[in-house]
């Protein structure tokens, strides 16, 4: 046993060493964001309290120079026809009220601006968390007569993405004290480290455990969700939140839980707290 | 030596591909660990290392490049980093050793290791429906796969 617990030591070295020998090449890239050298966008922010982190490192920092620089110019950044054309929904007249968002919250830039960086909110309706995709829907249903929107269907994304686009710099920050945001946070945390699938790897495997190391070609990131819906180039669209939650549990080989279920929306709340103090990036560019 | 054991192995599997008794196999919840050792083969014979060795490259098998480097696929691009290298792996663990991390990682490197176990039920939560009661792979790929490891020496 003893010969066993060597053999054990010499090999933690090992692992140590090659650790060390690749850390240069897999840091996070050390660089600034700025959008048409303009907004200076903080994408690496001191921990919030109790993060297992030191510190909350955008995904920007994890990509190539190719993939970065296209998220600096919003010409470039193909995420920003996505925010144009939910420009256009926002103007549009929907439902049987015969209003569209702006007939209510008029320009956009002034009404939502803040909101893509605190949510999601308590909503004592329903008494759980509301995420802008939710908060959508309500406006569609209760105030316009118009149906709510499916997953990822219909303006959803677009306008997601609009609106949050108005936060563009400022800091995510969520009000954990309203209502029973703090449960939903506790909730959302025994998600992020439960172990999933065939593959038996939760979200902190990766992101937490990982983060700044290669799988195959794939630099991993802390995570962060401050970006989304974000630009993803190899599916050359828009990718929701929640439909990038269920593709990396869907990648540990488990059944995945549904859009906006109570298991997502705790992940939502607390992915977006492990990003405090980052600029909202949305649309962010991706690989 | 070598040259003689491994053409010897090679052999061995020429006839298992052809016969592949799967009843023969050690199942997943009988594996004996013999502390930090996994003694006997799982199929009962060597596995093939030239078939171990695609094993550990294939995205839909083992996958292994993924997380690790190997210095013996240098063809291949992007050698993953999350866990260590495993050139010369064989003169650090022995070949019962490599094969109870193969089945089992957590029974060597602890929980904490996010080394999936290979031949093993003790899996996440939730697994995918058509994948439940089935391991990553089988006992013979397994068997292929310390075979291969055993080679990098």
């Amino acid at each position: 046993m003893k010969k066993h617990v060597q053999q054990l030591g010499v090999a933690i070295g090992v692992i140590g060493l090659s650790f060390a020998s690749t850390s240069i090449v897999a840091e996070p890239v050390d660089d600034k964001l700025i959008i048409d050298d303009e907004i200076e966008m903080i994408s690496r922010a001191k921990a919030p309290e109790g993060h297992p982190l030191p510190e909350v490192i955008s995904g920007w920092h994890y990509r190539t120079p190719e993939t970065r620089a296209i998220e600096t110019d919003t010409f470039q950044n193909p995420g920003m026809l996505g925010v144009e054309q939910g420009e256009e929904i926002w103007n549009t007249v929907e439902g049987s009220e015969g209003k569209s968002c702006a007939s209510c919250h008029d320009d956009a830039a002034t009404s939502m601006k803040g909101v893509g960086a605190a949510y999601p909110k308590w909503d004592e309706d329903s008494s759980k968390p509301i995420n802008i995709e939710g908060r959508i829907n309500k406006c569609r249903v209760e105030n316009m007569g118009a149906e709510a929107y499916k997953f990822d269907k219909g303006g959803q994304k677009p306008l997601t993405a609009y609106i949050k686009h108005q936060s563009l710099g400022m800091p995510v920050e969520l009000d954990l004290s309203q209502g029973e945001m703090q449960s939903w946070w506790d909730q959302g945390k025994e998600t992020y480290y439960k172990r999933t699938g065939q593959l038996n790897l939760s979200c902190a495997s990766c992101h937490e455990q990982n983060n700044g190391k290669y799988i195959r070609a794939d630099h991993l990131s802390q995570g962060n969700v401050n970006g989304f819906p974000t630009y993803r180039l190899k599916q050359n669209k828009l990718i929701s939140l929640h439909n990038r939650f269920r593709g990396c549990i869907r990648d540990t080989r488990a059944e995945f839980p549904a859009a906006f279920s109570d298991t997502l929306m705790g992940l939502e709340v607390y992915t977006t707290w492990r990003g405090t103090g980052l600029s909202v990036e949305t649309p962010a560019v991706r690989q | 030596m070598k040259t003689i054991t491994n053409a010897l192995s090679l052999v061995c599997v020429g006839l298992l591909a052809s016969t592949t008794v799967l009843a023969a196999d050690v199942a997943p919840n009988d594996v004996k660990f013999d502390g930090l050792s996994v003694n006997e083969s799982l199929t009962g014979a060597a596995g093939d290392p030239d078939s171990g060795r695609k094993i550990f490259s294939n995205r839909k098998q083992g996958n292994c490049l993924a997380c690790h480097a190997n210095s013996d696929m240098n063809d291949q691009l992007f050698h993953g980093e999350v866990g260590p290298s495993l050139d010369g792996v064989a003169g650090r663990w022995q070949e019962p050793q490599l094969r109870t991390i193969l089945v089992n990682a957590k029974a060597v490197f602890t929980e904490q290791t996010v080394m999936p176990g290979f031949y093993t039920l003790e899996v996440g939560a939730d697994v995918r429906e058509d994948l439940i009661g089935k391991t990553i792979l089988s006992a013979q790929q397994v068997e292929d796969l310390v075979a291969y490891l055993m080679t990098l020496k």
